[in-house]
């Protein structure tokens, strides 16, 4: 059986809120009734055949071609089965995700694992700001799974952060971290100002010097055990996070933000 | 039956029901992850008084162990579930988390999970750090010459205990060069542990004494010193008995582990002065699992 693909017919000045096309929402259903499905765009609602063809019938591995940026909520609450999206992804790409997987092979916009719960999220280009965030007055972002993002991310990645693993190639804007409560962001590339402001928890694991504040403060240099753990666990990623070569056990380490509770850290290899 | 000149008791092993654990111990280099598993496994021969028997299983490999360094698997046999928990985390944290250069990790997946370092971690005094990888949670905790990384938990199985054989020969030297040839070929397999001083016993019990407060004594019937005073079990030839006792994760473990043992004894043969193999039993009252000996060497 074919992948349930989604065809954009052209692009929409509004944005395409596609919250109700994930997988276990879909299960059971044909292909006419998935046409008839109404989703919000701007002020209106449309039927789904309205603004994509669609083919295929398997509804537990859906793609989404000609997406751009407008396409918010690609794999709300995704709770199993896969979501490929070919192109750019809009706002709150994986928000609440509960397990499967969502690739993106173009950007993602702002909010992208916006309190995700568990699965991959891959996106292979860049990514907006607050990955891995917490809706606006929620007290806890991302809480389990794992992110990867093969460009470069915004600011605020893992704002609010409880948990889970964000695995960066490129490099974070600023407030790296900031506010995270646990969990793990990486970072290949370099990060911007105010790295793990205001963290509480955590582990900010990072292949270059960051510029730190003056609330985290050096612990000196160690090996850890648990990093090779962590290292091979990224080993089945489609990512330089596989390479055996990205691989270290000695860092840096940098407890803080002595400004917070002072336990999260910044490990830097050496 | 015999086999090459010894012969094989028609009498059978009885074992019974009890909960295991195996945990793997990694450090630095194997010296030290082996000084770390022995005192892990220490005292505790028997659950008549030590409260679990424990022994170490195998040496691994750095490929075979989480952190890629050199390591010991260890196995922990209780009566319960309560008790080996306890057993676990008291042994852990004392042999373990004091050792140095050691880690800690789970050596059962599966079963019902029981804390390994779940609760070592209040040894951080809030400095710990867990961490969530896959599926697992470990725990980071900064000690002095490092840190002492652990798995939360491990896997708790349903086992069997109290395998056993006994090796009658003709003199002590020749009934311990059995049993040091018997353990060297059984600690080849795996999921069994022979929780005894170097795998062998040389006090073999019966249940009861003339005692009130003893529940279990000497075995009269196979002590070569009382061939004329007791209802023996020996014939006049045999000088000493020792008895080699297995505990492991299933019934057919521990009938591979008997077979290797008492092939390897009888390899030695009556030429080296090996006379008899029997076993111990309860009449078959005390345990569900029976080891017949003639069954297990055809």
């Amino acid at each position: 059986m074919s992948a349930l693909t989604f065809t954009l017919k052209q692009p929409t000045d509004q944005r395409i809120d596609m919250s109700p096309l994930v997988c276990q929402k879909l299960q059971g259903m044909d292909v006419d009734a998935i046409a008839a499905i109404e989703l919000q765009n701007g002020k209106s609602r449309r039927r789904v055949d309205e603004l994509f063809y669609i083919t295929g019938m398997n509804t537990q591995e859906i793609i989404i071609a000609y997406s751009n940026n407008k396409l918010d909520f690609i794999g709300k609450e995704l709770d199993g089965g896969s979501i490929s999206v070919q192109g750019d992804a809009g706002a709150y790409l994986g928000m609440q995700m509960k397990s499967g997987t969502i690739n993106v092979s173009g950007d993602a916009g702002i909010y992208t694992a916006c309190e995700m719960k568990n699965g991959l999220l891959q996106i292979d280009g860049d990514v907006g700001d607050f990955l891995g965030g917490a809706l606006p007055g929620n007290k806890q972002g991302m809480k389990g799974g794992t992110v990867l993002v093969k460009g470069n991310v915004g600011q605020r990645a893992g704002d609010h952060m409880r948990r889970g693993q964000i695995l960066i190639e490129g490099n974070a804007g600023d407030y790296c971290g900031s506010r995270m409560l646990a969990g793990t962001i990486a970072v290949m590339g370099n990060t911007g100002r105010y790295l793990g402001y205001a963290m509480r928890r955590g582990t900010l694991l990072l292949w270059n010097q960051p510029q730190l504040s003056a609330t985290f403060n050096d612990c000196g240099s160690h090996t850890l055990a648990f990093l090779p753990i962590l290292f091979a666990s990224f080993k089945s990623f489609n990512s330089r996070f596989a390479d055996s070569s990205a691989a270290f056990n000695r860092v840096q380490r940098y407890g803080g933000d002595m400004a917070e509770t002072g336990r999260g850290e910044v490990l830097v290899r050496i | 039956m015999i086999i090459n000149g010894v012969t094989i008791d028609k009498t059978f092993a009885e074992a019974f029901p009890m909960k295991a654990t195996r945990a793997i111990i990694t450090a630095q280099n194997e010296k030290w992850a082996m000084i770390s598993a022995q005192a892990m496994t220490g005292f505790a021969t028997s659950v008549i008084a030590c409260g679990c028997e424990a022994g170490i299983e195998r040496v691994l490999s750095p490929a075979e162990t989480p952190d890629g360094r050199p390591g010991v698997a260890i196995m922990i046999y209780a009566m319960g579930g309560k008790g080996l928990a306890k057993q676990l985390e008291t042994r852990a944290g004392q042999c373990v988390l004091t050792s140095p250069t050691s880690a800690l990790f789970a050596g059962i997946e599966g079963g019902k999970p029981i804390p390994l370092g779940k609760n070592l971690r209040y040894f951080g005094d809030g400095f710990q750090i867990a961490k969530k990888i896959g599926s697992k949670r470990y725990w980071r905790v900064p000690v002095m010459d490092g840190e002492f990384l652990t798995e939360a938990t491990t896997g708790m199985v349903d086992a069997v205990g109290g395998g056993n054989f006994l090796v009658l020969a003709e003199s002590q030297p020749q009934a311990l060069a059995a049993c040091e040839a018997a353990i060297e070929e059984m600690r080849k397999i795996p999921n069994v542990i022979m929780p005894f001083p170097g795998g062998v016993v040389r006090s073999g019990s019966k249940v009861g004494s003339k005692y009130a407060s003893l529940g279990a004594s000497t075995n009269d019937a196979f002590c070569p010193t009382l061939k004329g005073v007791t209802k023996t079990d020996l014939s006049p030839e045999i000088e000493s008995v020792m008895e080699i006792v297995i505990d492991g994760l299933s019934k057919e473990d521990i009938d591979k582990a008997m077979r290797v043992g008492i092939q390897a004894v009888c390899d030695l043969g009556a030429a080296k002065g090996i006379k008899r193999i029997s076993a111990g039993n309860y009449g078959g009252k005390l345990g569900p699992f029976h080891f017949h000996l003639q069954e297990i060497m055809a």
